[in-house]
């Protein structure tokens, strides 16, 4: 399996939400950061996750099944899942694999977050 | 490596799905040739004579997220001890002769060529009661370590299916990874009273069957993990695509199909002489 190389910060957006940049590869080998990252971006009682997808480089079925993974958890967690920074190509992933109906996608940080009610 | 005599028959004749627009994928990503380019629905060409070819044509993709029962997480592995054989030359061969892997009685009709993003294939798998389920599989994604398969409207279930071959401490590894919800609440019975137990069973032996193509007596491991416990309601209304009953409803209509045959053939007959 392909070592992933993978870079995630969490960053607060309002107090209601708050913002995952993502760099680098998403493949199966990224659950570890993946999930450490989704539990630090909620840690402070925060229901609204937005990922930014702008610094994504590389994703494989793998990392789609770890987003299905952080979806189960999201809703578990009665937790909204946001994306926003999507190339036309990794949106056309999402709508391809239906992930789209369970992610509200967004053109800009700012959408995003006026979504999540955070702006 | 030979391609099996059964397999032959198939070459050309399964369609790629058609994308729903011409846009080539981004230049730039670097896994851009390994996605599917993205559908509406899937569209079947011509399948071997011999083939039931039912349940899939017209029919959405589906993952996980638009299943019904509880969502499972099945990880089938086998190591190839001592076998001199890279990850990527596995899964060439995995992809080349997938069908002929499949255990006896259940049949892939799939391009010859190979396994490719966006290709479609008919799948016709035995059931209790010799009942043949027709049924068939999307290629989601592809490249030289994985593949990955998503399931039509209809299946027994909503779900991705994995393929992949890596190295771990020295060996190769090959895994077959399902991640799966039952489509509709007769399959969640289904899959709890026999459908889990025997997709176990199918995977497990199509893991013996790759390794014994490079020469391993694979002793595959199994690791089941519910990964969400609640179920779809929403999703209940699936059963109206679903391939058990319509493939069940089919083969209970084959004696009256053989009647409506046979007295077109003896119609045929009598007309033949007067023409």
């Amino acid at each position: 399996m392909t070592e992933a190389t993978l870079n995630m910060e969490v960053r607060p957006a309002g107090g209601k939400a708050s913002i995952v940049d993502i760099r680098g590869d998403i493949t199966s080998g990224s659950e570890e950061a993946l999930m450490d990252a989704y539990g630090r971006a909620t840690a402070d009682g925060v229901r609204v996750v937005v990922l930014n997808f702008s610094g994504l480089e590389y994703m494989n079925s793998g990392g789609i099944g770890l987003l299905v993974t952080l979806l189960v958890r999201a809703n578990r967690q009665r937790e909204r899942l946001l994306a926003f920074g999507l190339t036309d190509h990794y949106r056309q992933i999402l709508e391809l694999t239906r992930i789209d109906e369970a992610i509200g996608m967004y053109d800009s940080e700012e959408d995003a977050l006026a979504a999540a009610g955070a702006s | 490596m030979t391609t099996p005599p059964d397999q032959t028959e198939q070459a050309e004749v399964i369609e790629r799905a058609q994308p729903d627009e011409a846009q080539p994928a981004e230049p730039t990503a670097r896994d851009a040739a390994n996605w599917a380019q993205s559908i509406s629905t899937l569209s079947v060409g011509e399948v071997p004579q011999e083939a039931i070819n039912r349940n899939v044509e017209g029919k959405r993709v589906l993952g996980p997220m638009q299943g019904f029962g509880k969502m499972w997480q099945k990880t089938y592995r086998v190591r190839l001890y001592g076998a001199d054989v890279r990850p990527t030359e596995v899964i060439a061969a995995w992809k080349r002769d997938f069908g002929s892997f499949w255990p006896e009685k259940n049949h892939f009709y799939g391009p010859l060529t190979g396994i490719e993003p966006g290709d479609v294939a008919v799948l016709n798998l035995t059931m209790p009661g010799r009942v043949k389920l027709s049924t068939g599989i999307f290629v989601m994604y592809a490249d030289d370590e994985s593949f990955t398969f998503m399931t039509p409207e209809g299946h027994m279930f909503a779900g991705w299916i994995t393929f992949s071959a890596f190295e771990l401490a020295g060996d190769t590894m090959l895994q077959v990874q399902v991640l799966m919800r039952a489509g509709d609440p007769m399959s969640e019975v289904g899959l709890a009273v026999y459908g889990h137990k025997a997709e176990d069973v199918f995977w497990q032996q199509t893991l013996r069957n790759v390794a014994e193509r490079f020469g391993v007596e694979g002793d595959p491991e199994t690791q089941v993990v519910c990964v969400d416990r609640r179920r779809q309601w929403r999703r209940a209304g699936n059963i109206r695509h679903s391939a058990t009953i319509r493939s069940g409803l089919y083969a209970a209509g084959a004696p009256f199909r053989m009647i409506a045959g046979g007295r077109k053939k003896d119609a045929g007959a009598e007309r033949a002489p007067s023409a």
